[in-house]
């Protein structure tokens, strides 16, 4: 089922938290609300869940084209995962996933038996086959996470809403429950709103990413769309490692800079560190001078940092382990750094 | 994933490592202070306490029991009883109604109500007692029309209810308030995107997430009910076997040189003294089990 956002805005006091945000959803996608804390992610999506209210007058929330923005949460029918879980402490396991069912009206509520059926079917669909009856308080955040999925699941919501429900984990366990949600989603297919700070768990898993900044929604793209492309210097420094440089127009000789005609004078240059070259003084290359200051090279690239000869700016680049033995540099050398054919951007090209 | 994660988290554990000596003081330092903890606590509470129960048996156990076959003493118990049955409850109404909307909902004049809850706290109980005598007594502003109706607050129970009341006010919110922010709105959001009503909430989720929270405040409530003297006080009239409660009773006997009377009836509180704080003891450590688990 399709979720659309118009027009939201939303204020708490004197803040902002959404300026007249729009938002599609297409069904049976997973979809990322990306932002920094503070860009309005969290509400955006406890407005679409009916657990806030856009301000009076403003915008509307269509579910499958039918208007649910005077709807209450528990009759729009959307399950949602809260980042701290919020698994009934009280409650065993089985009793948790139960308790959508429970509270329903007596003559929609279905019988024990089904109740239990259903239950156990979640919690194997959610590798939880055993515990039961255990108490949130004695399963890992892991665990809990999952938990609370199945609880959300139970009421066979039309929309999955999850506000960052890996960010209270660890690393490893981070990745791993993502990758399986990412599976499990092409499983059952069900529209998923998920919100994240961590931009690298947006463009692994999601189907879209809508990268939120100040209120407002910067871009909507697939991942690679979004990084290949990003629209406005927050994109580019938001979506990993970025150089922004001084003085584009140095560097327009040594490679292709994307919409030539419109380096300003004062235009700034921002380039990923996977997109510079490096080659040695003496390769007779064209590039810009550097000298050679460090490198990091724990990790499958190698990163380098340089300092220009003629601005004094530090720029990175990464490069592959046998790229760096066969530059064959030592520290304080001085190497010739040039734009690799791809993305670079503007900065007043979208501004 | 899941068995990774236990093992992960065991590997973690710190090892167990002993109190490093650097954090003990002297020997001597520590026993004098224990010693004058130990003196102080003997002197100010255990010392009275045992007063009581000594001065109740000094005349043996049937002089002690004689203190209780008496028609104003057992008066005086009922009345006491019938109190806390009623400022209890209600409190306990108040307490979970104010506790649930000041924690869980924001509106106009919340800090307002905050501060209102601790009134009886800051105002000394004699005061209480004489704000009824003000209101409801023949010289107050509905004294007249009480009269007129035939209907008696000051000098009656229902005085003695509201004062009781009154001074109890807080401690079930008091109690609740602190414990049901800490909890946050979060598990009451999740039961009704899951499709339950507000009432469900409440007793499925709020009321259980913070049970024992609620009866230790209930018996706080309740032991200051039956113990308070200074606002029933003023407002009881001291009438025999009819407006006296437990500690108005002990005073009147304790004027009439009648102390083993006094105290065997005193040590009636003594004992609601100890009972309330075994109780209270008791549900700190589930309270803590509780919050341990979770």
């Amino acid at each position: 089922m399709s979720i659309i956002a118009s027009g939201i805005t939303k204020t708490f006091g004197q803040f902002k938290a959404l300026n007249n945000v729009d938002l599609v959803v297409p069904s049976g996608k997973l979809v990322a609300l990306l932002g920094p804390s503070g860009s309005g992610k969290t509400t955006l999506l406890r407005i679409i869940a009916g657990l806030e209210f856009a301000d009076e007058g403003s915008g509307r929330i269509e579910f499958h084209g039918e208007d649910v923005s005077r709807v209450s949460a528990g009759e729009r029918g959307v399950g949602f995962v809260f980042q701290h879980y919020a698994l009934f402490r009280h409650m065993t396991v089985f009793e948790n996933i139960a308790f959508g069912l429970r509270v329903r009206p007596r003559a929609e509520r279905p019988p024990e038996k089904k109740i239990a059926a259903r239950v156990n079917e979640l919690l194997q669909l959610v590798q939880l086959d055993d515990l039961g009856r255990r108490f949130p308080s004695q399963l890992s955040g892991g665990q809990r996470q999952r938990v609370a999925l199945a609880r959300a699941l139970a009421v066979e919501p039309k929309v999955l809403l999850l506000d960052e429900p890996f960010g209270a984990l660890d690393a490893k366990v981070r990745k791993d429950l993502r990758r399986w949600l990412r599976q499990f989603h092409d499983e059952i297919q069900l529209t998923t709103v998920f919100v994240t700070h961590d931009q690298e768990e947006a463009l692994e898993i999601a189907d879209e990413v809508v990268i939120m900044n100040q209120a407002k929604v910067e871009q909507v793209g697939t991942p690679q769309e979004v990084y290949d492309r990003p629209i406005s210097p927050f994109v580019y420094q938001f979506l990993g490692n970025v150089n922004v440089l001084r003085e584009a127009s140095s560097w327009g000789t040594t490679g292709p800079i994307r919409d030539n005609g419109r380096l300003a004078a004062d235009g700034l240059l921002y380039v990923r560190p996977h997109d510079i070259a490096v080659a040695r003084q003496d390769s007779g290359a064209l590039g810009v001078p550097a000298v050679f200051r460090h490198v990091h090279t724990a990790g499958s690239q190698m990163l380098l940092t340089m300092e220009l000869v003629h601005t004094r700016e530090t720029v990175e680049a990464e490069i592959s382990r046998t790229e760096l033995a066969e530059l064959n540099i030592k520290l304080n050398d001085l190497v010739l750094l040039r734009l690799r054919p791809s993305h670079t951007f503007q900065h007043d090209y979208a501004i | 994933m899941a068995s990774a994660t236990v093992s992960n988290l065991q590997r973690h554990r710190p090892p167990a490592t002993s109190q490093p000596k650097v954090t003990q003081d002297p020997a001597w330092v520590r026993w004098l202070l224990t010693t004058i903890a130990l003196l102080f606590v003997g002197f100010f509470l255990l010392l009275p306490l045992g007063a009581v129960f000594a001065e109740a048996f000094r005349r043996g156990i049937k002089a002690y029991f004689a203190a209780f076959n008496d028609a104003d003493a057992l008066s005086s118990i009922r009345l006491t009883l019938l109190a806390a049955a009623i400022s209890v409850p209600a409190n306990l109404v108040f307490g979970v109604a104010a506790a649930w909307a000041i924690t869980k909902f924001d509106f106009r004049g919340k800090s307002l109500l905050i501060t209102l809850i601790d009134l009886p706290f800051a105002v000394s109980p004699v005061i209480s007692g004489l704000i009824y005598v003000l209101v409801f007594g023949l010289q107050g502003w509905f004294g007249p029309w009480l009269f007129e109706h035939d209907i008696k607050i000051i000098f009656a129970v229902p005085g003695i209810v509201l004062a009781t009341t009154f001074v109890t006010f807080p401690f079930v919110a008091r109690e609740i308030i602190p414990l049901m922010q800490s909890q946050g709105t979060d598990e009451e959001h999740a039961a009704i995107t899951l499709g339950a009503s507000g009432w469900q909430t409440f007793w499925r989720v709020t009321l259980p997430s913070i049970k024992w929270g609620l009866f230790y405040g209930i018996i706080l409530c309740n032991a200051r009910a039956m113990g308070e003297f200074g606002a029933v006080s003023v407002v009881s009239g001291h009438i025999r076997g009819e407006t006296n409660t437990i500690p108005l009773h002990v005073e009147i006997l304790y004027n009439e040189y009648n102390f083993v009377g006094a105290f065997a009836i005193a040590s009636l509180l003594a004992v609601l003294a100890i009972i309330t704080l075994v109780l209270k003891s008791f549900i700190e450590w589930k309270f803590h089990q509780g919050r341990a688990e979770a």
